[in-house]
């Protein structure tokens, strides 16, 4: 029982009260960058998941089996990135060849994944919170699924601020950072939030 | 390409933070404190010199294919050297950095740099784009920690100035405790000091731009 309440707790802490963008600063560029339309954002938000996953329990099992073993702990920021990028690329070419439909969907996604820092960053923070194996990969699909939900409501609110009226300095990006900000003061709300 | 004109684009015209719109993640996150924005914009410019360099150095000897994978790599080495180095020698950085330390891997201004300039340019351009991009980076970032403190907290150079151990000092108190919003220090402020920052970078490069066109006319 209580194996699933800290489950449960790490879940409503990575989506809600510490989500990756909107308190934690992890992901920005991929936030702002494919958030103009609500289908791309979906699209990229399962995307992310699913690297996500993936990516945590990779690096958990290489940092737990490898370098732990060989005492090369030091090294952990260079082998992540290398697992990362093996691990996003591997999974491109298997979904080419076995769900070409799923391809098609997440296609151009995928390569801008390797440079996410939410991804890195879950991996780092699984390591930092001495996380069990269960515990990484939960953290790891409920970090995408914060990620998705943060993506998704900033594209809708997004598609609607493309034709307002506003300062001419101001169109384009620094609006959509201001509007991010209130999105972001909405997720504070959450803070503090505690179940058990 | 003039040192100078590199010095003036990486500073305000073609600025990686404010006009290249990169390395969003760090610039929110960790501008709380003086000392974070400039212990953080010096790692990540010391790590952009040395990657233009050594990536300008290997840039025949990459093949084309793997070259960002190759990037990512040279640009590990130096992170990871930069974090062991902050963490024997200035502990009270690393510790307030966290996480945004092993996380300039995926700071897109050093992969950019990589692959806009260092893979094309030779070694002393790629030092200064490194210098001149790192010290826009830095000078962003310290902007963004002096209005963050000022407004969320009432102090400058929380970390550098005033009593207590290096680090962890106070700062100078400008505003009284009771006046400054909490605000502004929260992710919440980070969003709307970054998107102010950006709308007046994207006024003056505008004047700029106008008063370069009209001096052109008038010649």
């Amino acid at each position: 029982m209580s194996t699933f309440i800290t489950l449960f707790t790490i879940s409503l802490n990575a989506i809600l009260a510490e989500n990756f963008i909107l308190v934690k600063f992890l992901g920005i560029c991929p936030f702002m960058g494919v958030s103009k339309k609500t289908d791309t954002a979906l699209g990229m938000g399962v995307a992310v998941i699913f690297v996500m996953a993936l990516a945590s329990a990779a690096t958990w099992a290489v940092n737990e089996f490898l370098l732990i073993r060989l005492g090369l702990e030091y090294m952990q920021t260079v082998v992540f990135i290398l697992v990362i990028a093996a691990l996003v690329q591997f999974v491109e070419m298997f979904l080419q060849k076995a769900l070409p439909a799923l391809y098609q969907a997440l296609g151009i996604y995928l390569p801008l994944i390797t440079t996410n820092c939410a991804v890195l960053g879950v991996a780092l923070l699984n390591i930092q919170n001495g996380y069990t194996f269960i515990e990484s990969v939960v953290y790891g699909v409920t970090g995408g699924i914060g990620f998705t939900l943060a993506i998704v409501l900033f594209s809708s609110v997004r598609e609607r601020l493309e034709d307002c009226d506003c300062p001419k300095a101001f169109r384009g990006f620094p609006l959509a950072l201001i509007a991010a900000g209130l999105l972001a003061l909405s997720f504070m709300g959450f803070s503090g939030f505690k179940v058990f | 390409m003039s040192f100078k004109k590199q010095l003036k684009d990486g500073l305000l015209t073609n600025n990686p933070v404010l006009s290249q719109l990169l390395g969003m993640c760090s610039t929110m996150a960790i501008t709380t404190t003086l000392f974070n924005g400039i212990g953080m914009g010096l790692s990540v410019m010391v790590i952009l010199i040395c990657s233009n360099v050594v990536i300008s150095l290997l840039r025949k000897v990459i093949p084309d294919k793997i070259r960002i994978a190759a990037y990512i790599v040279v640009i590990a080495g130096f992170v990871t050297m930069v974090d062991l180095l902050l963490k024997a020698y200035v502990p009270a950085l690393s510790e307030s950095l966290g996480v945004f330390i092993p996380l300039i891997v995926v700071n897109c201004i050093i992969l950019g740099r990589a692959e806009a300039f260092a893979s094309k340019h030779g070694v002393l351009a790629s030092a200064a784009d490194g210098l001149t991009q790192g010290i826009g980076y830095t000078a962003a970032l310290v902007v963004m920690c002096i209005i963050r403190e000022f407004l969320g907290s009432g102090t400058f150079g929380k970390g550098v100035f005033g009593a207590g151990s290096f680090g962890a000092t106070d700062g100078i108190r400008i505003l009284p405790e009771q006046y400054p919003a909490l605000l502004v220090i929260l992710p919440v402020g980070g969003f709307l000091t970054l998107g102010c920052l950006i709308a007046f970078t994207q006024w003056l490069n505008r004047r700029i731009a106008q008063k370069e066109a009209q001096k052109e006319a008038v010649e």
